[in-house]
């Protein structure tokens, strides 16, 4: 029998939810992420359910890693700004974020970065809308998609935002 | 913030279980024992939440022991008088509803 599969499949960045939903699925059925690439994702055997696997965007920083690991959780790997972890079910509940007010950070720093990206994007694409080179349409482009992935990050704030008004 | 601003569920954990030195694994486990399992602190965002008390003052983190890789942190005064004052206004909360819930 194998014991390793890979898996390629491309998310959206408003996407990361349904992401994390199919590495849990995999888990579920005994197939545990084992490290990430490009639009890859690469599993190993595992017992049905044995574990837990989340995601979530942060920029590099040893000292969060440290921090998950102290708290029993397996660092898995990292790809563009997005980190993942897993943990043993038998080692209790394994979520990133506890209440409203840190998901709606983690939505505030996906839309900084995308933000970042998009404001860059339509520089260069004006700049070179105006030179010989013409390829400024590109950048105009990738802009405007980028502004709209912000737009579907910012409703799911938006959401959040009103559920806060509640409850914690 | 303002004064008159509640605090989180978990701002007011964390600052309850830094009254003494605590790392952050230690502050998950208190935080559940002390409300019976009802409030867990999950890893992403008692770490935001660390960060930003730190920004804050209302907590410090305390110089890492050598052979020691768990940062510790704890209480500052600042962090003190707010705890002391959350407690106050969730008592108030408390006795309210007590009172009304009686009249009725």
């Amino acid at each position: 029998m194998e014991n390793r599969m890979t898996i390629r499949k491309w998310y959206w960045v408003w996407d990361f939810e349904k992401e994390e939903n199919l590495l849990n699925e995999m888990a579920m059925n005994g197939w545990v992420l084992e490290s990430v690439g490009f639009c890859t994702y690469h599993f190993i055997r595992c017992e049905p359910g044995e574990y837990n696997v989340r995601t979530e965007m942060h920029p590099y920083d040893e000292a969060y890693v440290q921090f998950m690991q102290d708290t029993g959780a397996e660092y898995v790997g990292r790809m563009m700004m997005w980190i993942y972890f897993r943990k043993k079910t038998a080692d209790g509940k394994f979520d990133l974020f506890s209440d409203i007010d840190s998901r709606i950070s983690h939505l505030d720093k996906i839309g900084r970065v995308l933000s970042a990206i998009g404001g860059a994007n339509l520089l260069i694409g004006l700049v070179n809308s105006f030179s010989p080179a013409r390829f400024g349409w590109i950048n105009l482009v990738c802009a405007t998609f980028l502004m709209y992935a912000l737009g579907r990050i910012h409703g799911k704030k938006e959401a959040l935002e009103k559920e806060r008004l509640l409850r914690e | 913030m303002p004064d008159s601003l509640a605090l989180t569920e978990s701002t007011y954990y964390i600052l309850l279980s830094l009254l003494s030195p605590q790392h952050g694994y230690a502050i998950m486990q208190q935080t559940e024992e002390m409300s019976r399992g009802r409030v867990k602190l999950a890893a992403g965002t008692l770490y935001g939440a660390l960060n930003s008390l730190c920004e804050k003052g209302w907590i410090i983190q305390l110089p890492v022991e050598d052979g020691s890789r768990r940062k510790e942190y704890r209480l500052t005064e600042k962090g003190k008088a707010i705890l002391v004052h959350e407690i106050e206004r969730l008592r108030e909360l408390a006795d309210n509803g007590e009172r009304k819930l009686k009249e009725a």
